[in-house]
């Protein structure tokens, strides 16, 4: 018998910001406080938490906060909690809590994400890069910043160079991803970069990892992010629609390697959305919204294909044709993305999609959107999801 | 300052061949097959007999970067990253820096090879373009 599929029934993101020096605690406590409000519930609801990837020092600022911290600062008595420091990285906790609440282990689980990588940078220590002021680093890591490619720039950079080379992509592309997320975050007050951004501005910033520029790159930012996944039963205490999760998908089928798959113009997130796909009868044509990772403005296009929007190589065509940024049939990232919103690892990405088949999202709204894909991660990391509202 | 790979089990040969000169890569005994990164076991026959060897130490470019940005405050910048098809070894590529001439002149499909700089008891790998001056300036 098929089980009843998880929801999400609030959403909640902390004002967030660059160099805030508020705690990350004060962050979290803020998005859990909107999230229950938008569900319609209390803390005393929450009886399971889950985040990824746990309390971390991979680079400064990047995961602050525990379980353990959080279950102390919010009073939480929990029946389930859990932390994900492997599989699709930033959507395994809302994969985790929706098994949870499908097996009963809990009805409310509160999904969390808090960074300080900001606040971090700010005070002198280089945030956003792995291993930092570390002597000796070990496993995949190991690979690629003792031979010089400190940064994840690095390696999406040679991703985009082998792109380019087979499929006639440019700079021009990209600068389209990028400008059309700043175009919808000028419509969010929520998000971080508020100055428009034209194609000239985009060519004229400063060189990161080559053909990746300053405008290719996401913002690090202070602040937090909550998702409350609930049972599908649990789902009618609550104040908005539920959000039912239709399907998921993390499927992975290279190694733990971000220059070893031996197609570089994909990446894992080809094997995630295949796998979506294959567990519901939703075609890519439902969507009303995207939601792609965009830490680097060439993971955009690779979502795109891997979830089926266009064919491969065929990017760089689907996006001149305008259909990704405001006003076009497949709008990515409506709240500016990580471009221009900031980096919360995902959970932004998808708060904002969710605010959509809420009909939240003021004056970027896609108008009766009730389906939305999200597809997190880069490299080896990919975790696919398709959210309906009824 | 950059973190230096830890020695293990798995990564010793490939981090230490560079004292010889050698570009060392991990092959099944059992079914021949190359395993990069290294590992005890060969994930094609669960194998645990597997041993490192010298291989010719040239290979082709698959992809690269320029990287521009100094991520640690004595990085000097720009320096290509190629990401490279090691030859004698299917399927398998070396990441390394890319030494000699000018960073924006590295391209895919050009022949290159390594060569190993010694950094407190591990030896990190360089590429170069095949025939060019690895400490060369200019195009």
């Amino acid at each position: 018998m098929a089980m009843a599929k998880a929801t999400i029934t609030g959403t909640g993101m902390s004002d967030i910001g660059r160099n805030t020096h508020r705690p990350a605690m004060h962050h979290l406590a803020e998005a859990t406080e909107r999230a229950l409000a938008r569900a319609g519930l209390t803390l005393a609801d929450i009886d399971g938490l889950c985040t990824y990837p746990g309390k971390a020092d991979n680079s400064p600022g990047m995961s602050p906060l525990g379980t353990g911290e959080v279950r102390g600062a919010l009073g939480l008595q929990t029946r389930w909690h859990c932390a994900v420091p492997d599989g699709p990285a930033q959507m395994a906790p809302i994969m985790v809590a929706a098994m949870a609440v499908m097996t009963g282990q809990a009805r409310h689980v509160l999904c969390f994400r808090a960074l300080t990588e900001s606040s971090s940078q700010g005070v002198g220590r280089r945030a956003s890069v792995a291993g930092a002021g570390k002597a000796q680093i070990g496993g995949w890591l190991s690979w690629l910043v003792p031979v010089g490619a400190m940064s994840a720039a690095n390696w999406a950079g040679w991703m985009a160079t082998r792109y380019f080379h087979e499929f006639g992509m440019t700079r021009d592309h990209l600068g389209m991803v990028a400008t059309g997320q700043r175009a919808f975050a000028l419509a969010n007050p929520a998000a971080v970069m508020r100055k428009p951004l034209t194609l000239e501005d985009y060519h004229a910033a400063r060189m990161i990892s080559d053909p990746l520029g300053l405008f290719d790159c996401d913002v690090p930012i202070d602040g937090a992010a909550v998702v409350i996944v609930s049972a599908a039963d649990a789902a009618a205490d609550c104040r908005l629609p539920p959000l039912r999760i239709e399907a998921m998908g993390s499927a992975l089928r290279s190694s733990e390697s971000w220059d070893q798959r031996p197609d570089l113009t994909t990446m894992g997130a080809h094997d995630a959305a295949a796998d979506l796909w294959a567990r519901t009868d939703f075609k890519p044509g439902n969507a009303d919204v995207l939601a792609l990772y965009d830490g680097f403005s060439i993971f955009v296009p690779l979502w795109l294909e891997a979830l089926g929007f266009c064919g491969h190589g065929e990017a760089k065509d689907f996006i001149t044709a305008g259909n990704i940024g405001p006003g076009g049939r497949f709008p990515v990232n409506t709240g500016g993305g990580q471009l221009s919103g900031g980096r919360l690892h995902g959970f932004g990405l998808l708060h904002e999609a969710c605010l959509q088949l809420w009909g939240e999202a003021d004056g970027r709204q896609v108008a009766d959107a009730r389906t939305a894909v999200c597809g997190m991660g880069g490299g080896f990391i990919a975790g696919a999801m398709l959210l309906n509202r009824d | 300052m950059r973190p230096l790979p830890e020695l293990t089990a798995e990564s010793s040969a490939f981090w230490t061949g560079g004292e010889r000169g050698d570009l060392m890569i991990a092959f099944c005994d059992a079914c021949a097959r190359a395993i990069h990164p290294p590992q005890v076991v060969c994930p094609t026959c669960l194998s645990r007999s597997v041993t490192a060897r010298a291989v010719a130490g040239t290979g082709t470019v698959y992809t690269c970067t320029v990287n521009h940005q100094p991520w640690v405050p004595d990085m000097q910048v720009p320096f290509a990253i190629a990401v490279v098809d090691v030859d004698g070894a299917p399927g398998i590529r070396v990441t390394a820096p890319v030494t000699g001439g000018d960073p924006a002149a590295v391209r895919i499909g050009q022949r290159m090879a390594i060569r190993f700089e010694p950094a407190d008891g591990v030896w990190l790998p360089l590429w170069h373009r095949l025939g060019h001056d690895p400490d060369g300036e200019g195009a």
